[in-house]
């Protein structure tokens, strides 16, 4: 037996020296890995199904003047979105330091673990330990699942980077395909007459995703130093906007280019973010008579569809014309789409109105599964995953901001007399403006000063290579 | 020990998430499909 293989043996089983791929592993069995545990994580999106049920846990066939009120509820969300943005920004450089399988063991531990709390949260009937579970260990899951086979990913398809980020993303998105059936159909099983199973359901939701994520840590490999696919060159100059070189994750946020994306990243939530929670009463008020309450819950579904189609699309296009093409794509034909949706009510098209969101939600996706791999065009791949984490914080914000925009600018014109069915135009057009300074962001991103560059003695001090 | 993947490995791990993932698209397919109704 070789000395070189005594560190890996007496290396734990989480660690990134045992997680090394041997002779004739396949790469195709990481993008599975990486989907174990985004459709697991994916379930935050079907979060919603379960507030309806907690708010009768104590009345039953309706609230009791005691049960939990649907703003208590609205909360659990927004705190498990905030560890997101936070635990990825915070704990970035633990993941990439300790490789894929110690950050998706710790995923799913916080994950399951936020589960079975907040199963006891709802037996107590303490809030509060929702808050906690699902929402603050629940959400460093989120963030820690979100960002951990990003980096694996890129060095296993150097060739195709968007493609294998937009596969793992796209989970993500599906992720609330599977939950929300399964978690209403847990419910059923566990409720009787005088008992509604929301913390049994939260029980079995959560021993399911541990399994799941933990198949997810065990199949997940590195591949080795110097490792490349057959007839694949890796490139030794660095090109007009892809680099070979890397920068360190602190480093990156000095660059301009960092916060370019992040505006860039932001801006394409935000204006995707702001319709999708409006979608349905959107539908039902632009088009009366016409689009009811079934039908916007089909349009909802069908918009969730191409937020995940578009995910795996527009990054795998954008391995063919560049990830500053992509985004100067989502930008422009986004301010087109986003000003012809008024007309479409003008004009009174359904057909024309659905397939306008439909576009513009795979772009919305499409923006989450692209930018890794800009990241890594700008960045390199040492560090790709925690300068991902740090730039989550956008999505964070966009969450924030976007919602709060539609419903003020509604209100606002409501208030003003504007007609139910017009009070979205100026939405529209402000979603049409914001794309507009994107569009510009993304103009001016160029390639990395050198000056931020790792040069050779900062990697041999960090013990790194890429 | 050889760790080599065999095409029975790549067919149990894209099945192992491919099919969850297909249940949940087909429901809400179906459920899109109320739209056009």
């Amino acid at each position: 037996m070789s000395a070189t293989t005594l560190p890996s043996q007496r290396a734990g089983l989480l660690s990134r020296e045992r997680t090394i791929a041997g002779v004739g592993f396949s790469r195709w069995m990481v993008p599975p890995a990486a989907l174990c545990v985004h459709l697991c994580i994916g379930q935050a999106y079907a979060f919603s199904v379960f507030n309806l049920p907690m708010t009768k846990l104590i009345g039953i066939s309706q609230s009791a003047p005691e049960d939990w009120k649907l703003t208590d509820l609205g909360w659990i969300f927004s705190i498990a979105i905030f560890f997101l943005g936070a635990s990825a920004a915070v704990l970035g450089r633990w993941v990439e330091e300790g490789g894929p399988r110690r950050a998706m063991f710790a995923s799913g531990v916080c994950w399951g673990a936020g589960f079975l709390v907040s199963a006891f949260g709802v037996y107590a009937h303490n809030i509060w330990i929702v808050y906690l579970g699902y929402g603050v260990l629940g959400g460093i899951g989120l963030g820690l699942g979100y960002i951990s086979p990003v980096s694996t990913l890129i060095r296993w398809f150097p060739d195709r980077p968007g493609m294998a980020t937009g596969m793992a993303i796209m989970g993500f998105g599906g992720g609330a395909f599977i939950a929300s059936p399964l978690s209403v159909w847990l419910i059923r099983q566990f409720s009787t007459d005088t008992h509604i199973g929301v913390a049994e359901a939260f029980i079995a939701l959560g021993a399911i995703y541990f399994c799941f994520m933990m198949v997810g840590a065990t199949i997940v490999r590195l591949p080795p130093p110097g490792w490349a696919p057959a007839g694949y060159v890796a490139p030794t100059q660095s090109s007009k906007l892809i680099t070979t070189k890397n920068v360190f994750v602190y480093q990156a946020l000095r660059t301009p280019q960092f916060w370019l994306i992040w505006w860039v990243l932001c801006l394409n939530v935000t204006a995707g973010i702001g319709v999708l929670g409006q979608a349905s009463a959107m539908s039902q008020e632009m088009f009366p008579g016409k689009v009811t309450v079934t039908a916007a819950a089909g349009f909802v579904g069908l918009m969730s569809l191409f937020n995940m189609g578009g995910r795996f699309f527009w990054a795998s296009v954008s391995d063919f014309i560049g990830r500053k093409s992509t985004y100067f794509v989502f930008f422009f034909l986004g301010v087109l789409l986003y000003s012809l949706v008024p007309q479409t009510g003008e004009l009174g098209s359904v057909t024309l109105f659905v397939l306008c969101f439909c576009i513009i939600m795979s772009m919305y996706g499409g923006g989450f599964a692209t930018v890794p791999a800009y990241l890594r065009d700008m960045f390199g791949t040492r560090y790709v995953g925690a300068i991902h984490g740090m730039l989550l914080t956008a999505w964070s914000m966009a969450g924030i901001f976007g919602p709060v925009l539609v419903n003020y600018i509604r209100q606002y014109n409501l208030e003003h007399g504007v007609a139910k069915a017009d009070a979205y135009d100026v939405t529209m057009y402000v979603m049409a403006a914001l794309l507009v300074i994107g569009f510009f962001c993304n103009l001016f991103i160029r390639a990395v000063d050198e000056r931020h560059h790792m040069r050779h003695e900062d990697a041999d001090a960090l013990g790194v290579s890429s | 020990m050889s760790h080599a993947t065999t095409p029975l490995h790549l067919a149990l791990a894209w099945g192992f998430v491919g099919i969850p993932l297909a249940w949940g698209v087909m429901q809400t397919l179906l459920n899109a499909l109320k739209l056009f109704q």
